[in-house]
């Protein structure tokens, strides 16, 4: 059978992490203190509006029903209305879906080429000066939080030197290059050193494994057993590690969104959480995990285009 | 096999001495080691682990971990010091010159590259053959490996092919280029005993029609008997003999040799019955004895009630041993002869069938049994490093079950420890160690000492010892022999080597695919096997016994006693 | 090869990774500042001082003021109570969490396990740090919200590492002995699986710590940790952000301080690794 097969079957297999994670956000919102309804339409809403609204969203039903609603209601794109931005949730977050999708795929092109280079440098030249300084850097820069990147990036580049924008999203993909360069660079040096340390970790693994001691038997190259046996070998690994890495990038958006003030998702979220505006809370976070479904899905896709033992 | 004197040396090692940089120190893993090889000669490197023969062979292509260093000496191929060889030299040498095959095939092939790739890539780098062209070739070679539909065999990746085929498929990517010496590094030993002989076969094959010169690595002397003209016995780093086959086998010099040849399986004298051993014919009674696996289950497939996938490990299997009695249960790998083993001890519960001892019957799982029956049934596991809890110490490994189940009151237990250590000859300066700091075959005693600790009345071995060396083994199977005559244990040995059967047992189950292919006892089956299946398993033992002298030692097969 | 066990203890200890002695020295300074911050400072690092707002360092004010006259230095010294709480308290929930969940679902396997691990991976689903944050909104900003918090999502890691160990242990030869000889599930999971599972908990709780330390901060950045006036790091930065330009040493202080510690952790992290996957 072929193996691809599975892209068709796998979407179906993550309905239930689909509906874990819906799961979840409706008990965070059932959670919350204080009637949400009541919040939503603030202090002067007549008995009426609220009954109303608590009709409408189910809210005046047994819990399994509730959720029931909200599951109708959310595949119907309808997440409640939000207090900040008296405007439906929906909308709230559609348009800064963009922005914040846009930082993340730039953020992991700027890490995966910096990783790329970073481990393929250390891992060829083992032992060398360059692989300690390389190793010395990844180890110090997990603890390096990604919003002081952030600020001191700003203070060099665009207050000091004036070569970027402190701030902003622009309209058109091109701008956005230049605008979101920043953020992008900021959030991908964030995760850089977790992806180099991995990635030469396994070059080196790699590099000494037997099938790679059978191709030095075989009298082939060091450069040709790094570039065709192992660099492929130990992609594997890291392409699997990509999933989490996502997941981590939009930790890292939702900060870095808030430094240089990008009308995104995660600014949206931070707002929201100060405002207890729960519904664009729920929302946002909902769907931040689909994305990193989504993702999880690609990378699956990945490993079995690389891997011929991978059968889903 | 005959070679010819007035050649020169092919390869030429002279005082090789080779030190690792370890965690502790240095360790110096060759102390000036000689040998050569003239061309068209088969020579075969004999020596247990840290013998360091793996580290000699390895340096003649110049494959020398990273942490090693060469001290002195020099390592000549056709005269030229391969230690002193340019990058370019030695590269070409490399696969055009002098190949290599290696133990284990699964990991020394790229999981992620189809093999006809893996066998061409040398000929488009050594002889700048084209792609297609080397892939031609490289068909055409797996052909001649015997493999059976090679174009579409080629296109597969490592992990679709059996273990034999993986190793045929090493071998024609070492042949790629059409070398003259191949150094193949134990070359059978992850395969199966039916596997292994047709992979020696080959080899003497490629041999005949290639003029191929082999070094033979190998912790077995019987492989190296059946195929080599010349032999080195190394030893902790040093060569303590070399010599023709029938030299080292028949008049060994070094006192090391004549333990190494003493301590093979096949020449240990075979099974005596306990003298006291009495009557009844069923102490230990196994009655269709099923046990099914279940792989794949999961709580989707359990959500939609799909019926359970079936494997059947052990189907119907009946044995009875009587008080005192041996029976060894020999098959390959997937055989289901671990599976009975576990049955019985409780850690697997059977589908269906009885297990009784004395007349009793044991309940299926070992939740369900009474201590008093837990204790009467001990097992002996297989792999030295994983038999003992790392974490604990020889003294707590052995008091945990004196105390748990009170074996003896408290006061009595540093006395009952030493007794327990007596009894499986170590010295009690152990008792304070990590079990990680033991050799394998200490590991071995105390795994057993620790089953003596509950006092059984039936030991199960494992495969106690196919991860041993071969005098390592010879010591524990002794000490199995003297534990059984002086506890007047009732033993079943699990083991896929039929000769260490032949030694400790007098009854013998031969079993495939979890069914029972032969049972009775060991003289008459050993000596005329009815089943074809049997017939192979013991053709394919390497017969060391064709090559001593008929006085010497009792030949493997045709000396059967009768009990 | 035939070391006795205590030369092979000194030799160990002479051979104890320099990473982990800078980074276990680095991390002790900071310990000792929390412990000590009444001796090293006299400024109180709440106290209000409109007259002494946005001094530079100098000898008054070894780090400078910010924009409401507190001391820096005296507010990092302070801080690292704080931060050095998340670091430390941050790991504890999850492991203890996360090592009971994978141990006995790794063990005991089945449905139970099965639904365990289904929980699970709805949970990665979420980015980390989302969720942290709407739990934070749930149960509110501030050190509860985020031990709560971080322990409901944290745990994941303790658990995949400690099942996979687990996983592989209860089929090793020795728990098998262990069963054979009639002990007890909880004998064997806590005496005989545990102290063999933890070890690669063991090397990541460091590396935690900096994730813990990070997370933290960045709460507080963000105005969801600690709350002000009370001095963290995070929050220190977040206050001095809009002075980058005039008063520069309100966000940088406290970020070399988080970067300080975070590398003193992980360069312990770095050592420990080594230290216990290679050694014997």
């Amino acid at each position: 059978m072929n193996r691809f097969s599975f892209a068709l079957r796998r979407p179906i297999q993550l309905i239930p992490v689909l509906l874990g994670i819906s799961v979840i956000t409706f008990i965070l919102l059932q959670l919350t203190p204080g009637d949400p309804v009541r919040l939503m339409l603030g202090p002067k809403a007549s008995q009426e509006a609220i009954d109303f609204v608590r009709a409408r969203y189910g809210l005046d039903q047994p819990v399994l029903l509730q959720y029931f609603y909200y599951i109708l209601n959310a595949l119907r794109g309808d997440f409640g209305q939000s207090i900040a931005f008296r405007a439906p949730v929906g909308d709230v977050i559609v348009e800064r879906i963009a922005p914040t999708t846009f930082l993340i795929l730039y953020g992991l092109l700027i890490s995966i080429s910096l990783t790329l280079v970073l481990a393929v440098a250390a891992a060829r030249n083992r032992g060398s000066w360059l692989d300690h300084i390389i190793r010395f850097i990844c180890v110090a820069g997990v603890g390096v939080p990604s919003y002081f990147i952030g600020l001191l990036l700003i203070m060099g580049l665009c207050l000091r030197l004036k070569l970027f924008p402190v701030s902003g999203y622009g309209p058109t993909i091109v701008n956005n290059l230049w605008h979101l360069f920043l953020p992008a660079l900021t959030i991908g040096i964030a995760v850089t050193p977790i992806l180099t340390r991995n990635l030469r970790a396994t070059f080196v693994q790699q590099m000494d494994a037997d099938y790679a001691t059978a191709c030095r038997s075989k009298g082939l190259t060091e450069r040709y057993i790094f570039a065709r046996h192992v660099f492929w070998n130990s992609l594997l690994p890291t392409v699997n590690l990509l999933g989490v890495v996502v997941a981590f990038l939009i930790g890292g958006t939702v900060v870095i969104e808030n430094v240089f003030n990008i009308p995104g998702l995660g600014n949206l979220l931070i707002r929201a959480v100060l405002t207890r505006d729960y519904f664009v809370v729920q929302a946002v976070a909902f769907i931040l995990a689909v994305g990193v479904v989504i993702s999880n899905f690609v990378v699956d896709l990945l490993t079995a285009l690389l891997d011929p033992r991978v059968k889903l | 096999m005959s070679t010819t004197k007035e050649s020169p040396d092919l390869v030429r090692v002279e005082d090789l001495a080779m030190d690792f940089a370890t965690e502790y120190g240095t360790v110096s893993a060759l102390r000036g080691v000689s040998f050569s090889l003239k061309a068209g000669e088969v020579l075969g490197i004999v020596g247990e682990s840290g013998s360091g023969k793996t580290v000699a062979c390895r340096a003649i292509l110049r494959l020398i971990a990273d942490n090693a260093k060469v001290k002195a000496g020099r390592i000549l191929f056709e005269g030229e010091d391969v230690l002193a060889m340019d990058e370019a030299a030695l590269g070409q040498m490399r696969g055009e010159k002098v190949a290599m095959i290696f133990q284990n095939p699964s990991t020394h092939l790229d999981p992620i590259m189809a093999v006809g790739r893996q066998v061409a890539e040398g000929m488009v780098m050594h002889q700048g053959a084209t792609w297609r062209d080397a892939r031609k070739r490289a068909v055409s070679l797996l052909e001649d490996m015997q493999i059976k539909d090679a174009p579409r065999r080629a296109t597969a990746y490592p992990h679709e092919l059996s273990g034999g085929m993986r190793q045929r498929v090493m071998i024609a990517a070492a042949l790629a280029c059409r070398p003259q010496l191949l150094i193949a590094d134990e070359p059978t030993t992850a395969l199966d005993v039916t596997v292994q002989a047709q992979i020696l076969e080959l080899l003497r094959r490629i041999r005949r029609e290639r003029n191929l010169s082999i070094i033979l690595v190998s912790h077995d002397l019987g492989v190296v008997a059946e195929m080599c003209d010349r032999v080195v016995v190394m030893k902790d780093g040093a060569v303590v003999e070399v010599g023709p086959v029938e030299q080292i086998l028949n008049r060994p010099v070094a006192e090391y040799t004549r333990r190494l040849v003493a301590s093979q399986p096949s020449l240990l004298p075979p099974a005596r019955p306990i003298e006291k051993a009495t009557g009844a014919a069923s102490y230990l009674e196994v009655k269709d004895l099923e046990v099914n696996f279940y792989p794949g289950e999961s709580l989707l497939s359990w959500a939609m009630r799909k019926p359970p996938q079936i494997v059947r490990a052990v189907d119907k299997i009946s044995i009875g041993l009587r008080k005192g009695g041996s029976l060894g249960i020999v098959g390959e790998s997937g055989s289901g002869k671990s599976t009975i083993a576990r049955a019985i001890v409780g850690l697997v519960e059977p589908e269906r069938g009885s297990i009784g001892i004395a007349g009793e019957s044991l309940s299926a799982g070992l939740g369900h049994r009474q201590p008093q029956q837990l204790r009467k049934l001990q097992m002996v596991f297989q792999d030295p490093f994983m038999s003992l809890n790392p974490a604990f110490t020889v003294a707590r490994t052995l008091a945990e079950p004196l105390r748990e189940q009170s074996i003896c009151v408290e006061s009595e237990i540093p006395r009952r420890i030493q007794e327990l250590m007596g009894k499986v000859e170590l010295p009690l300066t152990l008792l304070g160690r990590k079990t990680t700091q033991l050799s394998g075959g200490q590991r071995q005693r105390v795994g057993i000492a620790r089953a003596l600790a509950m006092e059984p009345e039936i030991l199960i071995a494992d495969e106690v010892t196919s991860a041993l060396d071969v005098t390592i083994q010879a010591q524990i199977l002794g000490l199995f022999e003297r534990l059984r005559r002086e506890l007047s244990l009732t033993l079943i040995l699990i083991s896929h080597d039929l000769a260490v059967v032949r030694y400790l047992c007098e009854d013998v189950a031969v079993m495939r695919h979890g069914r029972l292919v032969e049972y009775g006892a060991t003289d008459a089956v050993l000596g005329a096997p009815q089943e074809e299946y049997t017939r192979q398993l013991i053709a394919a033992i390497p017969q060391l016994s064709r090559h001593l002298q008929a006085e010497k030692v009792v030949p493997f097969r045709v000396e059967c006693r009768s009990i | 090869m035939a070391l006795s066990s205590r030369e092979r203890r000194l030799a160990s200890l002479r051979r104890l990774p320099p990473t982990l002695l800078i980074g276990g020295a680095l991390t002790a300074i900071w310990v000792a500042f929390a412990i000590f911050a009444p001796f090293l400072t006299d400024y109180d690092p709440i106290k209000v001082d409109v007259i002494q707002a946005l001094k530079p360092p100098g000898p008054d004010h070894w780090l400078g003021s910010d924009a409401i006259g507190r001391d820096i230095f005296a507010r990092i010294v302070y801080g690292a109570r704080y931060d050095l709480a998340m670091a430390f308290f941050g790991v504890v929930g999850p492991i203890i969490l996360g090592t009971a969940i994978g141990l006995a679902g790794g063990y005991f396997g089945g449905r139970i396990d099965s639904i365990l691990m289904r929980i699970l991976e709805v949970t990665v689903s979420f980015p980390y740090f989302v969720l942290v944050i709407a739990i934070v909104a749930v149960i509110g900003p501030g050190l509860k919200g985020y031990f709560i918090s971080l322990t409901l999502v944290n745990w994941v890691s303790y658990t995949r590492l400690v099942r996979s160990q687990v996983l592989v242990l209860r089929s090793a030869d020795f728990v098998l002995a262990a069963r054979g000889m009639g002990f007890g599930h909880l004998r064997i999971m806590l005496f005989h699986i545990l102290p063999n599972a933890i070890i690669p908990s063991v090397v990541f709780v460091m590396t935690d710590a900096v994730l813990a330390i990070v997370l933290g901060s960045s709460l507080g950045f963000l105005g969801l940790g600690v709350q002000p006036p009370t001095p963290e790091w995070g929050a220190m930065i977040a206050e001095g952000q809009t002075y980058l330009t005039s008063a520069w040493w309100i966000a940088i202080f406290p970020g070399i301080a988080v970067c300080s510690l975070a590398l003193g952790l992980s360069l312990v992290a770095d050592g420990l690794a080594r230290l216990l996957n290679t050694g014997p």
